[in-house]
């Protein structure tokens, strides 16, 4: 046999399982829920499902419940991304000194990102239960002791300290090793030059690590628009109180296993896929892009 | 980049980093601490050390298939681990180094992928999985979740960084495809292949919305799903709960305290791309 013919042979055989795997339970349902968003499927009644169109879209811009869960993921998402943006770099930062104890540092702050969600929320519940450390905590600093996780007002931000501390661990690691990327020179040039610890870091660290700092926020917002766990325990799976813990991926959810509307939880998903898509095109551009507009700059 | 600073800031540094430890690690030595106390003593904040004990845990298994749902988790992360690693090895390495026809059109699949959010793919995931009735079965809860792109894709990666001239030389001693990869190419993976397989089983272990969609007999539920359960019905019994919180999250973090330097690697290369 000619060598193409193996090599072609050897190729599909090594390739095979992942591509069927793939066409299976990644592409086919990707595409089936497409054309699922135009129908109206009941899970308990296939055999009556129907053809609507753009049905399930007009009844999406309309419901008032998709808007709120919208409005409260977009409002996590804008404020969970940049906190934990900035803790993380703050935390890379002063790791990155001569300190002592740093593994244990890396250490301590990455194990809230190996527990699950469900145990970090139930053990979140349990701090910040009425009566419970976290307010007593607060109290000494003048806050009233409020009920997170029943309040309307509170159980969103529960969501938030819960998500920022789970997810600071593992961004702080990614800046860490940008910040391992930086030559020491530049810094030493700077230090002759008679910059300051304060200037280096504003006009060295930050804009060096503009990349890390651009993906820690993109795979952020990817993350936080897709929350689903800590809302699920935080709510017991309603979306409460009053939906303010509802999110779109809770409400996909429950539209769709919830009430069995599979077709209008297409929509959703749809509807989330290409809020995503969108962003993860702007970081691949960014990411792939810039290097060819600096060098165009340079040139 | 390693500087000496002035005796204020270093104060400061040590005041951020160790009070952002404390922040990060206290629930948990919080939940614990809870979870050894006895019932009626479970809500107050003071420190007593005196009536603990580890009588909740041995309550919540003995009343729960706690045990069982150990099983299931470990039976499915394991074999979603394995055969998600060899398969994303073996693809890994094809799209690196094998030149087989189709092979860029199936890659940029696998990087098109890796762009689009999981939830598109949830619901008619489980209607095929109800069809066929998989529902409620260990296989239904591992096939699904074997392909990862960001796996694959990152085993291409790694076989294209590393020198190829010793696939080369075996290739002259007569050895075919197959065997350069075990013998050749497999061994000298190991560092990626770890990273990998630590990263798949942690996903594996604590991911919670399929399987909660997918199971709805209790004697399937894996750690999380149960634990979701049994955090609304021990909701008054915080000890409960938080013995809970400790059998599911304790496991993941003794792996991660013996292998951290696997997840590290694992992070930061995630962060390259």
């Amino acid at each position: 046999m000619k060598k193409q013919t193996l090599e072609n042979i050897a190729g599909w055989i090594f390739i095979a399982p992942v591509v069927i795997l793939m066409v299976v339970f990644i592409i086919g349902p990707a595409i089936f829920s497409f054309g699922l968003s135009f129908k109206d499927y009941n899970l308990l009644k296939p055999d009556q499902s129907t053809w609507v169109l753009f049905e399930n879209y007009k009844e999406l811009i309309s419901d008032p419940n998709f808007y709120q869960a919208l409005f409260n993921t977009l409002k996590y998402s804008i404020v969970v991304v940049p906190v934990q943006t900035f803790i993380a770099l703050c935390l890379a930062t002063v790791a990155n000194q001569k300190i002592r104890g740093k593994t244990f540092f890396r250490v301590a702050y990455y194990i809230p990102a190996v527990t699950s969600a469900v145990a970090s929320a139930s053990m979140f519940m349990f701090l910040f239960n009425t009566n419970g450390i976290a307010n007593k905590f607060l109290g000494l600093f003048g806050f009233k002791a409020v009920s997170w996780f029943t309040d309307p007002t509170y159980a969103l931000p529960l969501a938030m300290i819960m998500a920022i501390w789970s997810t600071v661990g593992t961004q702080m690691l990614v800046f860490l090793a940008g910040l391992q990327d930086i030559p020491s020179d530049v810094y030493e040039a700077a230090a002759i030059d008679g910059a300051t610890g304060m200037q280096q870091f504003k006009s060295i660290t930050i804009p060096m690590l503009s990349e890390k700092t651009m993906f820690v926020v993109v795979v952020g917002m990817i993350g936080t628009l897709q929350m689903f766990d800590q809302a699920f325990i935080i709510s017991g799976g309603t979306g409460g109180p009053l939906g303010s813990t509802t999110t779109v991926v809770l409400y996909l959810y429950n539209k769709a296993f919830g009430e069995n509307r599979l077709g209008y939880g297409s929509a959703v998903a749809v509807c989330l896929f290409i809020i995503i898509f969108t962003l993860t095109l702007l970081q691949k551009y960014y990411f792939e892009e810039r290097p060819k507009r600096l060098e165009r700059k340079v040139v | 980049m390693e500087k000496s600073v002035s005796k204020p800031m270093k104060f400061l540094f040590y005041f951020l980093t160790i009070g952002y430890a404390g922040i990060a690690l206290f629930p948990f030595f919080w939940a614990f601490y809870t979870s050894l106390r006895p019932t009626k003593e479970a809500f107050k904040l003071n420190f007593d050390f005196s009536g603990l004990s580890f009588d909740t845990y041995i309550n919540l298994i003995e009343k729960n298939d706690i045990l069982k749902w150990y099983f299931n988790s470990i039976v499915i992360a394991v074999c979603v681990t394995i055969i998600g690693v060899v398969l994303s090895t073996m693809a890994g390495y094809a799209l690196a180094r094998i030149n087989f026809k189709g092979k860029n059109i199936i890659f940029m699949t696998i990087l098109g992928i890796m762009m689009i959010p999981g939830q598109i793919t949830m619901i008619p995931q489980y209607m095929l999985l109800n069809e066929f009735n998989f529902v409620n079965t260990y296989v239904g809860l591992i096939i699904p979740f074997v392909f990862n792109a960001f796996n694959i894709f990152m085993m291409r990666q790694f076989f294209l960084s590393f020198p190829i001239s010793l696939e080369e030389a075996a290739e002259i001693d007569g050895l075919n495809r197959f065997g350069i990869f075990f013998k050749i190419a497999l061994p000298l993976a190991k560092p990626a292949v770890t990273t990998i397989t630590i990263m798949t089983f942690m996903g594996s272990w604590n991911n919670f919305l399929m399987p909660n969609l997918l199971i709805t007999s209790r004697d399937m539920y894996t750690l999380p799903v149960g634990m979701a359960s049994l955090n609304s019905q021990y909701f008054s019994f915080p000890n409960q709960t938080m013995a809970g919180a400790m059998l599911l999250s304790i496991p993941m973090v003794i792996l991660f305290l013996i292998c951290q330097r696997y997840f590290i690697e694992g992070v930061t290369s995630s962060g390259i791309k």
